[in-house]
């Protein structure tokens, strides 16, 4: 008997042809994820991707939590795995469902039998391991209308399964598949679930973060490369780039009046980002952007924040209320290190009334007092990297 | 780049012999003191040593020290262990708005569970009066917790005074001082300040972070935090740290005769700070001087912070920036906001020079420069 974990791939049997593509993208990220925990052997056969622990003692916990940060799997289950022989299967199915069984009243047994070379119907392979774990477990009664559990006994070319409940996957499309793009990350609550949502996509992610020294601290660039650690278990790791950007704020501060200067400092970001995200071979950039949720981000000022840039720029959160973010950063893990009071660029000089409807036109000007293009060549230059 | 570190208050640098015999303690004297052979014994000697050093510096019995893992340590033990002792002979505690974080959230805890907190307000010097005190405290009050120096501006708290106001007005109160920035700083005797319980730390005069202590005057009864052994009377029991405690008795050992030096520092930073345009400075004369808090209007204290630090000067921000709190201790000196958003905390120790200080001056004077907003 050994432990295993079955996995239901999600949307991707609907591709057609790519099919296959998806696959091996996502056996390969199964593949390097499971690398740190320990040796598995990932394979994938009749729709469903096994995951085998390689020796005896493999941590299963951990495997298992790592598997459910996978973006491209619907479902999957902790099952045992046995030699294809009912009598086999029955007394493994015993001693496998053990713990669980001590837990609840009812259950049913389903099965599903994929090799028709198996001498027993799968009616009969119910009835057989049924009755024998009813015999078993006198308490659990057998209910096959509102059984407290499902027992499911799969019979598979390679081997027998045995599993009882299905674990939610994360869902989304294996990353890699979606392309690559850059997400702006401040260090707030926003940027971390807007990355996360676009890794769903299949999106591979490097992140650029701006820096503006010492209006913000190093403990602010800590706080961004941790919760990209955060976002990396889902995303895979990710490289961050970041940008020393005082020069310009000073330049907008001191130049530029004073409500425009929200706006022309995210300009100049979307310039700086997509100079850096082509370097990098990224077709596209991410923000954490909600509509309405501040000034900068009404549909006015984000007009203009976009024709500062010519790649596609993807805001995930745009029609999301601040809760469900919240609530989005909590399951991931990304709050509590958000909510730590740090400054961070884009609070250093907020102007007391920012405009919320501003003009292309009138934004340009004040942005053209500054002679920026080399401020900008330079901030790209100088953008150093941190592998995480 | 030398480094200057003006952040003495938050810290300060462990001393040499300090660090020293924590390596004793540590890899000779090891023993538990608790153990009944010579090897525990030889720790159980060097227990009491450190405890002689250390009430030898505040005037106390060795019998009424009791180590702990700090100032927070202390003042928590001292407010719950006193508001528990003597909770069937009235509900009120009276304390300052001034308070060290440990001493307000534990008061603010008592105040769930029932017991009505009076908060002493300071005057616009960060100090509180002593009439405003006579009236909160009355024959119901049970506890009363003042600091000796307040850690945000230096301001010395008229603790005799208290003492003298309890007295009189016939409550039963224990009296507590949290001592921990004045410790080593300015002369502390138990006996003169007319205290039942006192709280000193020790990294904040050269010992190692996690050591401190709680002087009880001798016949006060209040109930501990923790349960365990025997160890210390039962008020705090757990095996005693010994590497740090004998750290912190040799740290008090060898403190440094600094004081007209510091007085020096003071006179000419502050000479400095007022000669600078756009400058305010929080901590007036009287204050301990040891800190000086000032604050440049326009530039946020954390700004100012990372900008002196980039030339390796370390500061502190008197309050914490503008995402989490506002200094309490300035908001309750009624200061306005461009000056409690802007201040900065200074503090001193002997290693720090004239040259220190101009070093600073002329950086400081950089950032009004650069920092502000030129509009």
């Amino acid at each position: 008997m050994k432990e295993v974990i079955l996995i239901k791939l999600g949307e991707i049997v609907l591709k057609g042809l790519n099919r296959k593509n998806f696959e091996d993208r996502l056996i390969k990220s199964l593949k390097r994820r499971l690398h740190k925990i320990g040796r598995f052997e990932v394979r994938a056969a009749q729709s469903t991707i096994t995951v085998t622990p390689l020796y005896d003692d493999a941590d299963m916990d951990e495997a298992v939590s790592c598997v459910s940060k996978v973006f491209g799997i619907a479902a999957f289950s902790r099952a045992c795995s046995v030699e294809k022989d009912i009598e086999t299967i029955k007394k493994a199915a015993g001693e496998y469902l053990e713990e669980r069984f001590s837990e609840i009243k009812s259950f049913k047994v389903e099965s599903k039998r994929s090799d028709k070379k198996f001498p027993l119907t799968s009616p009969e392979i119910s009835i057989e391991v049924g009755t024998y774990l009813a015999d078993l477990y006198p308490d659990v009664e057998v209910d096959v209308h509102d059984p407290e559990a499902v027992v499911t006994v799969e019979i598979r070319d390679s081997a027998a399964y045995i599993h009882c409940g299905v674990i939610k996957g994360a869902g989304g499309i294996p990353i890699g598949t979606g392309g690559k793009a850059a997400i702006l990350i401040s260090g707030g609550i926003d940027s971390p679930v807007a990355a996360y949502m676009m890794a769903k996509r299949g999106i591979e992610l490097t992140a650029i973060h701006f820096a503006s020294p010492p209006y913000t601290s190093v403990r602010a660039e800590e706080k961004v490369a941790e919760l990209l650690q955060r976002v990396g278990e889902y995303s895979g790791r990710l490289n961050m780039y970041t940008v020393p950007f005082t020069k310009l704020q000073e330049e907008i501060r001191d130049k530029c009046r004073e409500e425009y200067s929200t706006i022309i400092m995210r300009r100049f970001m979307m310039m700086i980002a997509e100079k850096i995200a082509s370097e990098h071979e990224c077709q596209a950039l991410i923000t954490g952007e909600s509509l309405g949720q501040v000034a900068s981000q009404t549909i006015g000022a984000i007009a203009c924040t976009d024709s500062a840039c010519s790649m596609p720029v993807f805001r995930p959160l745009i029609g999301m209320d601040k809760e469900e973010i919240i609530s989005i950063s909590r399951k991931i893990n990304t709050f509590e290190v958000s909510i730590r009071p740090y400054e961070d660029c884009c609070t250093v000089f907020t102007p007391k009334h920012p405009r919320t409807r501003p003009v292309l036109k009138n934004v340009i000007a004040e942005q053209d007092k500054i002679d920026y293009i080399p401020l900008i060549e330079e901030a790209v230059k100088n953008t150093r990297l941190t592998e995480l | 780049m030398k480094e200057i570190y003006l952040d003495n208050s938050a810290t300060t640098k462990a001393c040499g012999s300090a660090a020293a015999e924590a390596l004793r303690i540590m890899t000779q004297c090891y023993g538990n003191p608790s153990s009944l052979h010579t090897k525990g014994l030889e720790a159980e000697h060097e227990l009491k040593a450190a405890a002689k050093t250390i009430a030898n510096a505040i005037s106390a019995s060795p019998e009424e020290i009791y180590f702990t893992s700090g100032g927070t340590e202390s003042n928590n033990t001292a407010v719950f262990g006193a508001a528990k002792a003597l909770c069937r002979r009235g509900k009120r505690i009276v304390t300052t708005a001034i308070e060290h974080s440990s001493v307000i959230e534990s008061a603010a805890a008592l105040e769930k569970e029932g017991f009505e907190v009076i908060y002493l307000k300071p005057d616009s010097s960060g100090r509180i009066s002593p009439r405003q005190t006579e009236e909160a405290v009355t024959k119901e009050t049970i506890l009363v917790s003042i600091m000796l120096v307040n850690n945000e501006t230096g301001a010395i708290q008229p603790v005799e005074e208290v003492r003298r106001i309890i007295k009189r007005s016939g409550a039963p109160a224990l009296f507590h001082i949290d001592a921990v920035q004045g410790f080593m700083k300015m002369p502390v005797s138990v006996k003169k300040l007319g205290c039942d319980l006192l709280s000193i730390s020790g990294h904040k005069i050269h010992a190692p972070k996690g050591v401190g202590a709680l002087y009880v005057k001798s016949g006060t009864r209040i109930v501990p935090l923790h349960r365990g052994g025997e160890q210390q009377s039962k008020l705090r029991p757990g095996t005693e740290p010994l590497p740090l405690i004998c750290a912190m008795a040799a740290a008090v050992r060898d403190y440094p005769d600094e004081r007209e030096h510091i007085t020096e520092i003071n006179r000419c930073c502050r000479k400095r700070l007022s000669e600078t345009e756009g400058i305010v400075i929080n901590s007036d004369e009287q204050c301990l001087p040891y800190i000086i808090n000032f604050s440049a209007p326009g530039i946020r204290s954390e700004t100012m912070l990372h900008f002196l630090e980039e030339e390796g000067i370390y500061v502190s921000s008197g309050s914490a920036c503008a995402k989490g709190h506002k200094s309490h201790v300035l908001t309750a000196m009624g200061l306005p906001p461009e000056i409690t958003d802007s201040a900065v905390r200074l503090s001193f120790s002997d290693e720090n020079t004239a040259e220190d200080i101009d070093i600073f001056t002329n950086r400081l004077k950089t950032g009004l420069r650069t920092l502000a907003r030129s509009k």
